[in-house]
């Protein structure tokens, strides 16, 4: 079925996609990428051996996707702090961003490039589609990147709650953020259906 | 579809640049009265790991995040997931202060929003 993954007998994952659906993943993954970045902390010399050392920042992520990518560590979302307390859970969250951020981005960068890597080394099954077939690494790498795709585009269109995904579903055809969530419900079906093949 | 490329491609890129953008953060549905939350340490009390609710995360995912992590069973992570999704967070791990930062890092590679603080109960 188009849209669906389906395991393949002895472990990964199959799902055919036709040349658009192929060129939207791809474009959004490569999208996803130029967002996560290198981080601020990359060192301009391009030393590989000093990215590999040096702090991550403490500061949050300015842009809204980024900061729900790479969350505070400290502080509770519903509670509100005492103004000590929220100053001392800022300092830990602040030190537990230098020394993990750049990890997690990287992370997220090499599950967006294998998502690329697999979509580009599909070869034309010639009715301009392919099927595309996944090892369970692959799969497991493909899940991490639907999901940080789907949290991506969750956030540009400001789900919030369950009540925003709800009125997504009944968005009349001209609103501009139309083509934006047909996306984020077809990456969910992808995604939905690409669990099911690695869970148990 | 063509179009649905093509836009997309606009509307990120707008989103990208700010055009259309807002800074709201993602916030859960506030049902229970705000608890005071310090980190503040307190040797002796063990830490945890919390995952908080949000929207975007498909239940199924979240439930194969812990099963997958944490080797939970699929009932245990089926119910915290349950209890994610309907009580708007979980307790999901607890040990040291290290230990929770482990897990909280895993969370957030996964994509899931989670916390650590000192278990106050």
């Amino acid at each position: 079925m188009p849209g669906t993954f389906e395991p393949l007998p002895g472990g990964g994952a199959a799902v055919a996609l036709d040349d658009v659906e192929i060129s939207i993943i791809r474009s959004l993954a490569v999208q996803l990428l130029e967002l996560i970045g290198p981080g601020p902390a990359e060192d301009a010399s391009g030393d590989p051996f000093a990215e590999l050392f040096a702090d991550g920042p403490s500061e949050p992520p300015a842009d809204p996707v980024l900061r729900r990518l790479f969350p505070d560590a400290y502080g509770d979302p519903e509670g509100v702090a005492d103004p000590k307390a929220a100053e001392e859970q800022k300092a830990y969250s602040a030190e537990f961003r230098r020394y993990t951020e750049n990890d997690l981005r990287a992370g997220k960068r090499e599950n967006a490039l294998a998502v690329i890597r697999s979509l580009d080394a599909l070869s034309s099954a010639g009715d301009g589609g392919a099927v595309l077939k996944l090892s369970p690494d692959q799969s497991r790498q493909w899940l991490g990147a639907l999901n940080d795709l789907r949290l991506a585009i969750g956030s540009r269109l400001e789900i919030t709650d369950e009540d925003d995904t709800d009125l997504l579903y009944r968005l009349p055809d001209e609103d501009p953020r139309k083509p934006m969530v047909m996306a984020y419900l077809w990456l969910g079906g992808l995604q939905e259906t690409l669990v099911s093949t690695l869970l148990p | 579809m063509l179009l649905l490329f093509r836009q997309c491609d606009d509307f990120w890129c707008a989103w990208q640049h700010g055009h259309v953008t807002s800074a709201a953060p993602l916030e859960i549905e506030r049902t229970e009265s705000a608890e005071e939350v310090s980190a503040v340490p307190e040797p002796d009390v063990p830490w945890v790991t919390i995952v908080h609710n949000d929207p975007v995360n498909l239940m199924s995912y979240v439930a194969y995040v812990f099963q997958t992590y944490f080797g939970y069973s699929k009932d245990k992570a089926t119910k915290l997931m349950l209890d994610v999704h309907h009580k708007g967070r979980a307790v999901v791990s607890s040990g040291s202060r290290e230990e929770m930062e482990r897990d909280v890092q895993a969370m957030h590679g996964y994509g899931l929003w989670a916390t650590l603080q000192q278990d106050r109960k």
